[in-house]
C-alpha cells in the first residue's frame, strides 16, 4: 500500500473519532447545564475547552451557547465538529478508490449533515443535531467493518481510531481529576456526583461502569474503570490493546518490514496498562502517570510515521 | 521537409531533451485518441490526432455500462460488439513496454491529483487495471531508478502510464515550479530504467500547425497514401494563404496551434465583427500561432434534450474518438467516445466547453 494512502486512511479515522468525541462532550455538557450545580458555567466550559486542547482563556466569551455553536459549526475553528468531518472527508477523497462505495456515501452524508445543518424549519436544533451526528459516525464505523476488506488499510483505520480515542480519554481524565479533586473535598456532594456522571457519559461509560461497580461513584473507581478496564471499548487499556493488535496485523500484512521500535513501544505501553494496579497509580502521582501515557501515545504516532509513512529514503534503499 | 523541421523546433511542445534518445521498444505513442468527423458525403476525416495524453476513455466505458442498464433489451437485440476489455488491453500494452529484464513489471498510473478534471478517469482506470494510482509526491528517484513509497518500503516502478503533461512531470528537466512530478524522473527515463507512456515530446504532434503536414509526412516516410484524409488547413505563415484567410474570416474556423480543449478558437460563421477583428490583429502579430480551416458541416445525431417536462429529440453535432493502443501490436476496441456539442447549432464538442458524450455501437454483421 502507498504510504500516502495509509496516511490518509489513518487521518480520516482520527478526524472522525475526534469529531465523535467532541460531539459527545458538547452534548453531555449542554444537558448538564439544565441542572443547577455547584460548578460555575465558566468552569464547566473551560474544562470542555481544555479537554479539546484549547487554551481556556482564548475562547471563553461568557456565552456557552455561542461557544457550542462555534465548536460545532465554525469552519475556521480547527477543533470544531464541522472542521473535523470536512478534514476526514478531504482525506477520504484523496484515496477514494481504497474505500467502498457505501463508506464514501455515508461519509458524504455526514459531510452534508454538518455543512448544511438546518432542519425543515430552517433552524438548527442542537439537541437533535448532535445525537444525529453521533449516529452517523457510528453508522460509518459499522459500514467500514462490514464492507471494507480487513487488510492493511483497515488496520490503519483501526490504528488511527484507537490512538485518537486513547488520547482523548487520557486527556479528559487528566482534566477532570485535577479539577474535581482540588475543588471539592466532600465526595458525596450531589453536585460533584453530577460531574462524575458527566465524565462517565462523555465516554459513554456510565451504564458499563454501574454494571461493574454499581452506581457508587468514586474518583478511584472511575479512574480505574476508564483507564484500566480490559473490556470497555472507551477505556485507555482497551484502546491500547486494540492499537497494539492493529499494529501487529499491519506488520504481518506487509511482511517485509521489521518495525521493531514501534512494536516495542506499543508493547511497553500495553504492558504498563495491563499489569499496573490502580493503588500504585494513586499512591504515586496520577497526573504524572496520565502524562506519561500521553507522551507514549505521541511517541507511537511518531514511530508509525517513521516506519510506514515518512521513512528516510537512505534507510529504505539500504534494506 | 525542411520547412516542416523549422515548424517542429519552434513548436511549444518540442523537447530538445529527447534528441538522440532511443525510446523503449521504439514506441513513442502507446495510446492515441484520434478525433474523426463524418462529412456530408459520408467520408471520415481526421480532425485532430491527440498523441499526448488523450482522455475520455472512461466515459466510453461508463456510457456503455449505463446504456446496458437502461436499455438491456434494445441493446441485446442489436448484437453490439463488446468494449469492456479495453482496460485489459491497455494493461497488456503497458506491460509489453517494460524495460528489458523485467518479466513482472510494476505498472502505475501517474495522476496530477484530486483537483484534476480527469481525476475520475484516473481512479477508474487504475481500479479497473488493478494498478496503483500514484501522485508525484509518492515517487522517489535514486541512481536513475524510480520508486514509490509504500508501507513496506520503496518499490521499483517499471512502467508509468502518465496523465501528467511533459511540462510538469520533472521539475529538474522541465518546469522547475512544478510540484506534480518527480525530480529525476527524466534521467531515469533516459537511462532506460523506466518506460513512460506516452513518451515525452509527443505533444508536438498535437501542434495544429504540424497537423497540416501529416499527409505529407505519411507520403514521405511511409511511401503510402493516407487512408483517412485531414481537414483542409491553411497555414498563416504563407502570405498567399494568410491573405485568403483574412479575407474570409467570417467563413473559416481559426485555431491557436498550441491550445486544446476548444480554447483559443474563432468560429467564423458564429462570430461577431469584433471577435473577427480581434483575431485578425492576433494573426497579423503572430501568424505562426494560428491555422485556419473551412467550417465543416459534420454529422449530427438525435439527442434527448431538456428535462422531463420539456423533453424533445433534437439534432446535435457529434464527432468520434476511437482509442488506439500500440505496444507489441496495434489494438483497438470496437467502439469509441462520441462527443456531442450540446448547445443548439454549436460545432464545439469538447467536454471542457460543455459538450456531452454518447455510447457508440459497432455491430456484428
Amino acid at each position: 500500500m502507498l504510504s500516502r494512502v495509509a496516511d490518509s486512511l489513518y487521518w480520516m479515522s482520527r478526524y472522525l473519532e475526534r469529531a465523535e468525541h467532541t460531539v459527545r462532550l458538547l452534548d453531555v455538557n449542554m444537558s448538564l447545564m439544565l441542572d443547577r450545580s455547584g460548578t460555575t458555567v465558566e468552569k464547566r466550559w473551560n474544562r470542555v475547552l481544555a479537554a479539546l486542547g484549547h487554551t481556556p482563556e482564548s475562547a471563553w466569551t461568557g456565552d456557552h451557547y455561542q461557544l457550542v455553536q462555534t465548536l460545532t459549526f465554525d469552519a475556521d475553528n480547527e477543533a470544531s465538529i464541522r472542521a473535523s468531518i470536512v478534514m476526514a472527508r478531504d482525506n477520504a477523497r484523496q484515496v477514494r478508490d481504497e474505500l467502498s462505495t457505501e463508506q464514501w456515501q455515508q461519509l458524504n452524508r455526514l459531510y452534508h449533515q454538518v455543512t448544511e445543518p438546518a432542519g425543515y424549519d430552517g433552524e438548527v436544533h442542537l439537541e437533535e443535531f448532535l445525537p444525529a451526528v453521533i449516529d452517523g459516525l457510528h453508522l460509518f464505523q459499522g459500514i467500514t467493518d462490514t464492507t471494507m476488506s480487513h487488510g492493511e488499510g483497515w488496520q490503519f483505520i483501526q490504528t488511527g481510531r484507537s490512538l485518537e480515542r486513547a488520547f482523548a480519554t487520557v486527556k479528559l481524565l487528566d482534566i477532570y481529576s485535577s479539577d474535581l479533586l482540588e475543588s471539592n473535598e466532600d465526595e458525596n456532594d450531589g453536585y460533584n456526583y453530577l460531574e462524575w456522571i458527566g465524565l462517565l457519559r462523555c465516554c459513554t461509560a456510565f451504564e458499563a461502569y454501574c454494571r461493574v461497580y454499581t452506581a457508587d461513584l468514586s474518583h478511584d473507581r472511575i479512574l480505574e474503570f476508564l483507564l484500566l478496564n480490559p473490556e470497555f471499548p472507551h477505556s485507555v487499556r482497551y484502546s491500547i490493546d486494540a492499537l497494539s493488535g492493529a499494529l501487529k496485523a499491519m506488520q504481518q500484512a506487509n511482511g517485509r518490514q521489521q518495525a521493531d521500535g514501534l512494536t516495542r513501544l506499543a508493547g511497553r505501553l500495553q504492558a504498563t496498562l495491563n499489569f499496573v494496579e490502580i493503588g500504585e497509580i494513586l499512591e504515586q502521582d496520577p497526573a504524572r502517570y496520565l502524562h506519561d501515557v500521553l507522551h507514549q501515545c505521541q511517541q507511537i504516532h511518531g514511530q508509525i510515521y517513521r516506519y510506514y509513512i515518512q521513512y528516510s529514503v537512505q534507510t529504505a534503499l539500504a534494506t | 521537409m525542411a520547412r516542416c523541421r523549422a515548424k517542429l523546433s519552434i513548436g511549444r511542445h518540442f523537447r530538445r531533451e529527447m534528441r538522440g534518445l532511443q525510446v523503449p521498444r521504439n514506441v513513442y505513442i502507446a495510446v492515441t485518441g484520434t478525433d474523426l468527423l463524418r462529412l456530408n458525403d459520408g467520408s471520415f476525416v481526421v480532425l485532430e490526432d491527440n498523441l499526448r495524453v488523450p482522455s475520455g476513455v472512461s466515459y466510453m466505458l461508463t456510457s456503455r455500462r449505463v446504456m446496458k442498464r437502461i436499455f438491456p433489451q434494445l441493446y441485446g437485440a442489436y448484437g453490439v460488439r463488446p468494449i469492456d476489455h479495453y482496460t485489459q488491453l491497455l494493461l497488456s500494452t503497458l506491460r509489453s513496454l517494460a524495460p528489458e529484464g523485467r518479466p513482472e513489471p510494476t505498472i502505475v498510473l501517474l495522476t496530477p491529483g484530486v483537483y484534476n478534471s480527469a481525476y475520475f478517469e484516473h481512479t477508474y482506470l487504475a481500479r479497473q487495471m488493478g494498478i496503483e494510482l500514484v501522485e508525484g509526491r509518492d515517487l522517489v528517484t535514486h541512481d536513475n531508478f524510480v520508486y514509490m513509497r509504500t508501507t513496506a518500503g520503496l518499490k521499483r516502478i517499471d512502467v508509468i502510464y502518465r496523465r501528467v503533461d511533459d511540462d510538469f512531470i520533472d521539475p529538474l528537466a522541465f518546469r522547475s515550479d512544478s510540484i506534480l512530478g518527480a525530480a529525476g524522473l527524466f534521467n531515469a527515463y533516459r537511462a532506460g530504467n523506466v518506460t513512460l507512456a506516452n513518451a515525452f515530446g509527443t505533444g508536438l504532434a498535437d501542434d495544429k500547425a504540424l497537423y497540416a503536414y501529416v499527409p505529407a509526412i505519411i507520403r514521405y516516410y511511409l511511401g503510402e497514401e493516407p487512408i483517412l484524409n485531414n481537414v483542409e488547413t491553411f497555414l498563416l505563415t504563407d502570405p498567399v494563404q494568410r491573405q485568403h484567410v483574412l479575407a474570409n474570416l467570417d467563413k473559416l474556423v481559426v485555431k491557436a496551434v498550441g491550445e486544446s480543449g476548444g480554447y483559443g478558437m474563432l468560429i467564423g460563421p458564429h462570430s461577431s465583427a469584433e471577435q473577427r477583428e480581434d483575431f485578425r490583429r492576433k494573426i497579423e502579430e503572430n501568424p505562426r500561432n494560428y491555422i485556419a480551416q473551412p467550417t465543416l458541416d459534420f454529422s449530427r445525431a438525435p439527442c434527448l434534450m431538456g428535462g422531463p417536462a420539456s423533453a424533445s429529440i433534437e439534432p446535435r453535432h457529434v464527432d468520434l474518438r476511437p482509442y488506439i493502443l500500440f505496444g507489441d501490436k496495434v489494438q483497438i476496441v470496437p467502439g469509441g467516445l462520441t462527443r456531442v456539442a450540446l448547445r443548439k447549432g454549436s460545432l464545439v464538442v469538447n467536454s471542457s466547453q460543455g459538450g456531452g458524450s454518447k455510447d457508440t455501437w459497432v455491430l456484428n454483421d
